[in-house]
């Protein structure tokens, strides 16, 4: 580790104050993001999907037809 | 900017991007690190404390990007009606409070062995003040109204207000400032940047705000997704409700 | 222009005729004002040079306390409604609302302002600059107070938040204006160049803040 002077201390802190803030920031939003699809997933496993997701859908007949959006 | 305003199509661009951000804003910050403490050399009026200018100010002025982001982004709202521009305002507003929030800590804790104190009421550390609390104002305008298309458009309406009054209240500060400290030397960074310094600043603003790109993008998926959500929710209760 | 001077005298009737409001705000300031020294101590040389600072802080928090009456009322019970649908533009009414609110509240509390200088020891000389400059400062409160109470309408805790959101855009106003209160003793001798800002800030805000109120009411109301 480099010599930082009389202040090292200081210079650490602030380091450290910038890491923690933008870890913290990260964080939360990365698990937003997370938890958002893993809602929609769940969502979609119920079979409540968007319009536009209707094409992907494979036709079933033992399963239940997936509930549709009305524009 | 409007081939950009469907939120499918900025989800299917967003997932491609945010990876190759990711790498990227982690390589260009690892870089900017390993320059801000083994290859600059201390400055020769403030020692080895300089190197806390290179958290400081990329932290700074990303703070000020973020504001002009958001009054762009609410212009954009209010009178284009871009469909993603108050999701654009909306997620920046905790980013940038948090570079303020970074900003002054670490311009205080800079301050300290400068200066003998953690806070001095300079021009430039007061501003960010200022700055952090019409940051909180945002945030706060955006949790106290519950519909979110009012939200939008108050959040939009104070975002403007406030960004047409920061250059005002600079101005007021320095004023201010000038008139309590007449022979001011008290400028954060000293009189002029040593070119030696300059090349990890600017590595680290510019990791810095490739960093803000990525929060910024992934949180606006999140907040798509989340509107996405609750449509679906809303419409599969009326459809119970119907059926 | 006749349905303008209604509106206004309607509103200032109304103030006037609540009588606690104009009261509260007067009786706030005092308030704050003589709890200072309390926590500053009675040190009279002390308190001669922080009060232009301190008259004009309680200035400010005490314009904010009565911001919120200037629409919840007609909003509560229907009327801003029917302005908003009503002959004159939207940014008229937040004008001559704001205006009212400066003539029952920021133009009292300006004359009550000497009395509590009196309090912290200003010097009296100081006493008629202290008014024109609340005089001249106060339309800028009321008028922003007027875009802050706009976007926080009928929202829950909306004073603090009221507060929260106005006070950052006070600051420039805050700081002309003990400028110019206090530029026989601190900084420059002229009280000019501060109080020309001061006058700048309100007029640029007698302008401009309708606008924004007159937004903000839209989509409060939408």
């Amino acid at each position: 580790m480099p010599d930082l002077g009389p202040h090292a201390v200081f210079i650490w802190a602030a380091y450290a104050v910038t890491f923690i803030a933008v870890a913290g920031l990260v964080f939360f939003i990365v698990q937003d993001d997370r938890r958002q699809r893993q809602i929609l997933a769940d969502l979609e496993r119920q079979g409540i999907r968007r319009r536009s997701a209707k094409s992907a859908d494979k036709p079933s007949q033992a399963k239940p037809r997936a509930r549709k959006l009305k524009p | 900017m409007w081939s950009l305003a469907n939120p499918t199509r900025f989800l299917g661009i967003a997932d491609h991007v945010i990876p190759w951000l990711a790498v990227l804003t982690f390589l260009l910050l690892g870089i900017g690190l390993c320059l801000s403490f083994f290859v600059a050399p201390p400055d020769y009026q403030q020692g080895e404390t300089v190197k806390i200018m290179f958290v400081h100010v990329p932290a700074a002025w990303l703070a000020m990007f973020g504001y002009t982001l958001i009054a762009l982004a609410s212009i954009g709202s209010l009178i284009w009606r871009h469909p993603l521009a108050d999701v654009a305002a909306k997620t920046a507003a905790p980013i940038g409070a948090t570079f303020a929030f970074i900003a002054l800590v670490t311009g205080s804790l800079w301050g300290k062995p400068m200066w003998g104190t953690y806070w001095v009421w300079d021009a430039r550390l007061t501003s960010m003040l200022v700055l952090f609390l019409l940051y909180l104002g945002l945030i706060a305008l955006w949790q106290s109204i519950e519909e979110p298309g009012r939200a939008g458009r108050a959040a939009a309406i104070l975002a403007i207000v406030g960004f047409i009054n920061v250059p005002i209240i600079k101005f007021s500060v320095d004023w201010w400032n000038t008139l309590h400290q007449p022979a001011s030397i008290f400028r954060v960074g000293g009189p002029t940047i040593d070119p030696s310094l300059l090349t990890p600043l600017f590595v680290m603003a510019a990791g810095f705000t490739l960093l803000f790109a990525l929060l910024h993008l992934i949180a606006m998926r999140a907040e798509i997704l989340r509107r996405r959500v609750h449509a679906l929710r809303q419409v599969h209760v009326e459809r119970a409700a119907a059926a | 222009m006749k349905e303008a001077w209604a509106l206004f005298r309607r509103d200032v009737v109304l103030a006037w005729r609540e009588g606690g409001t104009i009261g509260t705000a007067l009786g706030f300031y005092l308030v704050v004002v003589a709890i200072t020294p309390l926590g500053l101590g009675p040190d009279l040389n002390l308190l001669s040079r922080i009060a232009p600072g301190v008259l004009w802080v309680a200035l400010l928090l005490a314009s904010l306390l009565s911001a919120d009456r200037i629409f919840h009322n007609d909003y509560e019970d229907g009327a801003l409604d029917v302005l908003v649908t009503g002959r004159l533009p939207l940014e008229l009414v937040a004008a001559l609302k704001s205006l009212a609110h400066w003539v029952t509240t920021g133009i009292p509390l300006a004359l009550l302002a000497p009395l509590l200088g009196l309090l912290l020891n200003l010097p009296t000389d100081a006493f008629p600059l202290l008014v024109v400059a609340m005089l001249t400062g106060t339309p800028a409160l009321s008028f922003v107070a007027a875009v802050g109470a706009s976007l926080t309408l009928g929202l829950r805790r909306s004073g603090v938040l009221l507060a929260l959101l106005v006070l950052p855009l006070y600051v420039p106003v805050l700081i002309f204006g003990v400028a110019t209160v206090s530029a026989a003793s601190v900084g420059p001798a002229s009280p000019w160049p501060p109080f020309l800002i001061l006058c700048a800030l309100s007029l640029a805000s007698l302008v401009l803040a309708p606008i924004a109120a007159a937004a903000a009411l839209r989509t409060a109301l939408r």
